[in-house]
């Protein structure tokens, strides 16, 4: 995608989003922002940002909600989630309920607007801390399976998630393991599908057992 | 008693704030500094004996101003009788005769019940003539709760009861004045009593509990006011004092982001001494983050008990973290753990500087005795991945 892409923020703290705002400056189109989640699926589906940059904590239902409230009329618009809480569950429940990425309310301005970029290209935003929760969530094993593909992680995909909680940008994932930049991505995508559709019932009960870091 | 000593001149009013009806017993409670519990059950029982509670209580009404007012509705009726009072006195009238009437028929209780509430009558009626419009929703109110179908049943079965017993005590007194039957008719009226002011009582209970409850919640209030005050208003002042140093105040806002979350989610960083090894990196992320100014976050798949080797690993590390946060320039150092079926290891990686290993591991103390070596004496082992320009990567395995 060569023009900016539009981003619309909904976050229920205005000083956040007024921060947001300046931190990303030109390098993306802000196109609206909203602090709950009933106006924010209206102003979305009115306005069709690229992508939603989305606060998992909201009254009322949280980012999921806007996530579910949005999809089915909107599929086109991509969710990335921020988050200050890194609580497995919360994380984990944006990205089972269709969020394309994961990234904490610490990150810089700069790394911000690369991952709304990669979102907005279709790409998968995933933070260190999110790689370390799918790896501790696929360690244990499934168990009887319905759909063993869908419910374990290859070993190529392991070993991405690993350099992904090791701190490691795409780039050096992709000379570190001798493969294309692309290929990387294509392994995080499969990732992000598995976590969405596996049936894992250990996935859920993991992700609230496991409180916070 | 001198001017000095002399208490705040106790003014008999009714209480605003403190009131079941008319806010007499609150009021005269406080003139008097007593329990207003104690002034509601004295009219209640006097009501219940007699009816000179009702009148008392409706007299205080009429003669006592309400408080920040000096002006009693009595007064006020006098002071601005309306056009109608000629009216008012000739409807007066034609109801006392026809109550004198009915008296001399025959039909009739006893003065000393009828007198008081007729009496108690005629103020209710000066108060609603005289009263603002929240004295009249308190008044209709009460006639509310009359209605609704539930108290009325209730106060029925009350007054059949209390009719009961005294029936019960007038034979009682007459022939048979057999104990048992007195014994039944306190019974009797015991229960009327009950049975009537049963929702007084509930509702007083309620009170108290619903006040215990603010003060709790209000209680829980200060103390987290007092934390916030302690801490994070603090850390703000300072970050406003030393806003031109950008490193300080990421510093200061990253320790003090680590001391709330531990604060209000109390997770094993709270233990005075971390048990584990996920918990013992971050700790020692944290304070090599407090010493250098660099932001170390530290990531962790499974977790073990610490033991004298798993403690070496993180000794090891952390000097890693130092390492990292002294000579790579990166302002951020990523630890990422993970213990897999036995297997433990950690990363300390950071994008800086690096270095040419060759040239430096000769002299380098640091890295050999604190981490190379320390590593194998406890059977692990640490390997070293650095390049000038790619940063640094030391990972250590047990």
């Amino acid at each position: 995608m060569s023009a900016k892409p539009t981003v619309f923020l909904v976050d229920d703290h205005e000083l956040f989003r007024k921060g947001v705002r300046a931190e990303l400056g030109d390098a993306v189109d802000v196109v609206g922002e909203a602090s709950e989640v009933a106006a924010a699926i209206e102003m979305i589906l009115e306005r069709r940002p690229d992508v939603v940059l989305l606060d998992v904590h909201l009254p009322d239902g949280g980012g999921r909600a806007v996530v579910q409230g949005v999809a089915p009329a909107a599929p086109e618009v991509r969710f990335l989630a921020l988050s200050v809480s890194d609580a497995a569950e919360d994380v984990i429940g944006v990205i089972r309920a269709g969020a394309r990425g994961y990234v904490t309310k610490t990150i810089s301005g700069p790394e911000l607007a690369d991952a709304i970029r990669r979102v907005a290209d279709g790409d998968v935003v995933f933070s260190r801390r999110l790689a370390g929760f799918v790896l501790d969530a696929f360690a244990a094993s499934p168990g009887p399976s319905a759909d063993p593909d869908l419910d374990q992680l290859t070993a190529r995909e392991q070993e991405v998630l690993r350099l992904i909680a090791r701190g490691y940008p795409y780039k050096a994932i992709a000379k570190e393991l001798v493969i294309s930049a692309r290929t990387v991505e294509t392994h995080v995508s499969s990732v992000l599908h598995k976590l969405q559709l596996s049936n894992r019932h250990d996935l859920t009960r993991w992700a609230t057992e496991r409180r916070l870091i | 008693m001198s001017s000095e000593t002399r208490r705040i001149p106790a003014r008999f009013t009714r209480s605003r704030t403190d009131r079941v009806l008319a806010g007499v017993c609150g009021g005269v409670a406080r003139a008097l500094g007593v329990d207003p519990l104690v002034m509601r059950v004295a009219v209640v029982a006097l009501t219940v004996a007699g009816g000179t509670g009702a009148l008392l209580y409706v007299l205080a009404w009429l003669f006592l101003p309400e408080e920040g007012s000096d002006r009693s509705l009595a007064v006020a009726a006098v002071r601005d009788p309306g056009r109608d009072l000629a009216e008012v006195l000739a409807i007066g009238s034609i109801a006392l005769g026809a109550i004198l009437l009915v008296r001399a028929t025959g039909v009739w209780f006893s003065d000393a019940f009828v007198w008081p509430l007729l009496l108690a009558g005629v103020g209710l009626a000066v108060i609603w003539r005289q009263a603002g419009a929240d004295e009249r929703s308190s008044l209709l109110a009460v006639v509310d709760l009359r209605l609704r179908r539930a108290a009325l049943a209730r106060v029925a079965v009350g007054v059949v009861l209390v009719v009961l017993g005294v029936g019960a005590f007038l034979a009682a007194s007459d022939a048979f004045s057999a104990v048992r039957q007195g014994v039944l008719a306190t019974a009797g009226i015991v229960g009327g009593l009950a049975l009537i002011t049963g929702p007084f009582w509930l509702r007083m209970g309620r009170d108290l509990t619903s006040e215990r409850r603010r003060r709790i919640r209000s209680e829980e209030r200060a103390e987290v006011a007092a934390h916030l005050h302690d801490s994070v208003l603090q850390t703000l002042a300072l970050i406003q004092r030393n806003a031109e140093d950008p490193r300080a105040v990421v510093t200061m806002a990253r320790r003090q982001e680590r001391e709330l979350r531990g604060w209000l989610f109390e997770n094993e960083q709270d233990q005075p001494d971390a048990q584990t090894l996920a918990a013992a990196l971050a700790r020692a992320g944290e304070e090599v983050e407090g010493l250098h100014g660099v932001t170390i976050d530290v990531v962790a798949v499974g977790d073990l008990p610490l033991d004298d080797r798993v403690r070496a690993l993180v000794a090891a590390a952390r000097e890693a973290m130092v390492n990292a946060a002294k000579w790579s320039g990166d302002a951020s150092v990523s630890v990422y753990a993970e213990v897999r079926e036995g297997d433990v290891s950690v990363f300390v990686r950071d994008w800086g500087a690096g270095f040419d290993l060759g040239a430096v591991a000769a002299d380098r103390h640091g890295v050999r005795e604190s981490i190379v070596d320390r590593m194998a004496r406890h059977g692990g082992k640490a390997v070293i991945k650095t390049a000038p320009g790619e940063g640094t990567e030391v990972e250590l395995r047990l």
